[in-house]
């Protein structure tokens, strides 16, 4: 294994940890958006008390991803900003929106009745929803390999370069995905979160519906995937070790459904989370080696060498401060014991 | 409006307002942590009260920095793809540390704001200072990634592709030093006298509010030194750029030609077309005593470079002005109220010095936009100073002043937000001698 693909694993894994944690946040936005019934305000008051302490760290995940993109395969970064230059933007507004409205609404000073605004609840819940579609469909429109040299250069027909790579159906279903698998990670977390058995039972029947929403989502995109996306889409059913990596996939969903079925929060979330990191690893497993498909490898794009040897030591020596950091934090703060 | 124009407009649009959410990141965790560590030693319910008011405010400013800083590191590839191609394996190093950094500040943020009841005091305060240290930490290394743009190290050009490539030596720059001093002194003095400025304000109406005094002197305390030092720290800054940077400190200084025993002009406009610069005060060998510390050293003038390698000659020059007037009134004010205090005075009846304070609210964030202007207007048109020009960096993409102009708008709206949100919280300060309006027990940790 090269020190390129060392460092391509290391961005993979960034992301991985970004749709994990930062993706159920925005899920949780989705849910407050959704939020119906006789215990609505508590859905969204629970909704805002897990996400409170964590979602900052958890959208660093983000940019840390992106910055060793830029370092270790500047020419696969300078290429994506190029071609997918509206969809990112669309989404940093949706970043932008969902982040300020969600502190605006927690700390911005309560009214005269003491009530907390609705109207920055509602930004953050919308913004929520739209952001996972945009990145969503900037992943479907990097794993369709429609992102080539040719539209790099200057001139040419604007929607052609600029908006026909991601505004396809495919890419639009990997979107409609990655929406609707944030939104289950965020039920099943909030399962566990919920202090009493009447929100852990909305947030139950949540997490199954989006759970076999997700099965429908997946097999849409897979559908579209035999036009649009080939490549993958062989690699994902034929691969080498497409087998097992089905399985583990359909292992973990089951799981997921099952612990769901028999309340049993924790295991949930154990095999959700694996789930979608399963599937996320089947995209990058199912494009190797190009790290932007189609012509743009992991070894063609990397850096040099000494680059990517000092980045290895920085990762090195950032995991040694951020993972206990990191584990202070969610024991502080999802350590199990409830206060009431 | 030219696509080169906007991608310029829109960079520098975020990062204007970024800048300003970054450095109340870097310092108001310090008067937080101070004001905390009071009400550990001494128990006034004051300190508890401030330490939490100033939390509740550095949430709402640190998210607003936290994606605005996220936009930005998009918007290296959305605008500036070509010099992010040349440059991301030479200058990723403090960007990826920055990155850990910042992940750090997010984490102990988390826990000092939700933390209040979930772990103990000692932890809590160490929380506190894990985000002061890790908020000016990053900010160090960002500043280092631009310091190298102005004075890049560590990599060769050959035939527009980098090679011998040495990330260390790219983060050892020559700029780096003189840059990262300035900015984190900056930060400290702009934040500092913000928010002395506001409860300075707030006392000269309500001179008893045992709220604003305190308020006052934590501000003050972290404002002060840093107004004191920067001038120091520009010193060093005007030395390094006048070795490495001439043509930016020609621009910044208005010399139009090469010249031993350079004067320093103060005030006056640039004319370009003429090369004179009309209406200044010349103070005679003084640019060539501060740039060199010797009198009859030789300044580079702007005609040691092709006139279309210039900057915008006055605008750099105003920036520069602004700045240094600025810097001085706020040196200035720290003098004189650190004289207030050494004799003991209470700050809170001082009348004129509170008034002196009220008003450098604004000045420390204006000095630090305009010296951020200095920087980056005084390196055009190169984006990595004599490598790539800023025209060879832009994005093939047409149509620029449309992602320019809804950035623009959304910055807009969020700034109108976030001065009501700030204005409401300010008006809502405790009231009267007391100076409090909860009970010391509530939220006690």
């Amino acid at each position: 294994m090269t020190l390129a693909t060392v460092a391509a694993g290391a961005i993979f894994l960034a992301l991985n940890a970004y749709a994990l944690l930062g993706g159920a946040d925005f899920g949780g936005g989705v849910w407050d958006l959704f939020a119906s019934g006789p215990h609505r305000e508590r859905q969204r008051e629970l909704i805002a008390e897990a996400m409170g302490p964590v979602w900052e760290a958890n959208h660093v995940w983000l940019i840390l991803a992106i910055v060793l993109l830029f370092t270790c395969f500047p020419a696969a970064f300078a290429r994506l900003g190029t071609l997918l230059h509206i969809p990112l933007s669309l989404a940093l507004i949706g970043i932008v929106l969902r982040g300020s409205a969600f502190t605006f609404w927690r700390y911005g000073d309560a009214g005269p009745d003491d009530a907390r605004p609705r109207r920055w609840a509602v930004m953050f819940a919308v913004a929520s929803l739209v952001t996972p579609l945009v990145l969503g469909t900037t992943a479907g429109a990097i794993a369709a390999g429609r992102l080539g040299a040719a539209g790099s250069r200057p001139g040419g027909d604007f929607y052609a370069i600029y908006v026909a790579p991601w505004l396809t159906p495919f890419a639009l279903a990997v979107g409609v995905f990655a929406l609707v698998a944030f939104a289950f990670l965020a039920a099943v977390y909030l399962t566990l979160e919920a202090r009493d058995r009447e929100l852990e039972e909305v947030f139950r029947r949540r997490a199954l519906g989006a759970g076999v929403a997700l099965f429908g989502a997946a097999a849409l995109a897979l559908f579209l995937a035999q036009r649009d996306a080939p490549r993958v889409r062989d690699m994902l059913l034929a691969g080498p070790w497409a087998m097992p990596l089905q399985l583990a996939t359909a292992a973990a969903a089951l799981t997921a459904l099952a612990a769901l079925w028999y309340r049993r929060w924790a295991l949930a979330r154990v095999a959700a989370a694996a789930q979608v990191s399963f599937i996320l690893w089947g995209w990058a497993l199912g494009q190797y080696p190009a790290i932007l498909p189609p012509d743009l490898t992991i070894a063609a794009t990397a850096a040099p060498p000494a680059t990517l040897g000092a980045m290895l030591v920085v990762l090195v020596v950032g995991a040694m401060v951020l993972v206990p950091a990191l584990a202070y934090l969610f024991r502080v703060f999802k350590g199990g014991e409830r206060t009431a | 409006m030219s696509d080169l124009l906007s991608a310029r407009a829109q960079m520098g649009m975020s990062l204007a307002f970024h800048i300003v959410f970054a450095v109340i990141g870097i310092a108001m965790p310090l008067l937080m942590v101070a004001a905390e560590r009071r009400w550990q030693l001494y128990r006034h319910p004051v300190d508890l009260e401030l330490a939490k008011r100033w939390a509740k405010g550095t949430a709402i400013l640190f998210a607003v920095g936290a994606v605005s800083g996220t936009v930005l590191s998009f918007e290296l590839g959305l605008l500036w793809p070509r010099f992010m191609a040349l440059a991301g394996p030479i200058i990723g190093m403090p960007f990826s540390l920055e990155g850990f950094a910042f992940f750090t500040e997010a984490i102990f943020l988390g826990v000092y704001l939700y933390g209040w009841d979930r772990v103990s005091p000692r932890a809590h305060l160490w929380a506190g200072v894990a985000v002061a240290v890790s908020g000016a930490a990053s900010g160090v290394f960002v500043v280092i990634a631009n310091a190298w743009m102005n004075a890049p190290t560590g990599f060769e050009l050959v035939g527009g592709q980098a090679i011998h490539v040495r990330p260390f030596a790219a983060m050892a720059n020559p700029a780096a030093l003189a840059q990262t001093l300035h900015m984190t002194l900056a930060a400290y003095a702009a934040t500092g006298f913000g928010v002395a400025g506001i409860h300075a304000l707030l006392l000269l109406r309500d001179p008893a509010n045992a709220f604003h005094r305190r308020a006052l002197e934590v501000a003050l305390l972290v404002a002060a030194p840093a107004a004191l030092l920067q001038p120091i720290s520009g010193d060093i800054a005007g030395r390094q750029i006048a070795r490495h940077q001439p043509i930016k400190l020609a621009a910044a200084e208005a010399v139009f030609v090469t010249q031993r025993g350079a004067p320093l002009t103060i005030g006056g406009w640039p004319d370009v077309a003429t090369r004179r610069t009309r209406f200044g005060v010349d103070i005679p060998y003084g640019l060539s005593l501060l740039a060199f510390h010797d009198p009859h050293a030789e300044v580079v003038g702007l005609d040691a470079a092709p006139p279309d390698e210039w900057p915008n000659v006055p605008a750099v020059h105003l920036a520069f002005q602004v700045m240094v007037a600025l810097g001085t009134y706020l040196a200035f004010v720290a003098v004189w109220a650190a004289w207030q205090a050494w004799r003991r005075a209470d700050l809170a009846r001082q009348r004129w010095l509170l008034r002196a304070i009220a008003l450098a609210t604004p000045m420390g964030f204006v000095a630090v936009e305009t010296g951020w202007l200095v920087t980056e207007l005084g390196r055009q048109p190169w984006i990595i100073y004599g490598v790539m020009k800023t025209a060879d960096a832009v994005t093939p993409m047409p149509g620029l002043i449309v992602p320019f102009l809804t950035f623009t708008l959304l910055y807009c709206v969020l700034g109108v937000i976030v001065c009501w949100l700030l204005y409401r919280q300010i008006v809502r300060s405790p009231a009267g001698p007391g100076g409090q309006l909860h009970s010391p027990a509530r939220g006690a940790p």
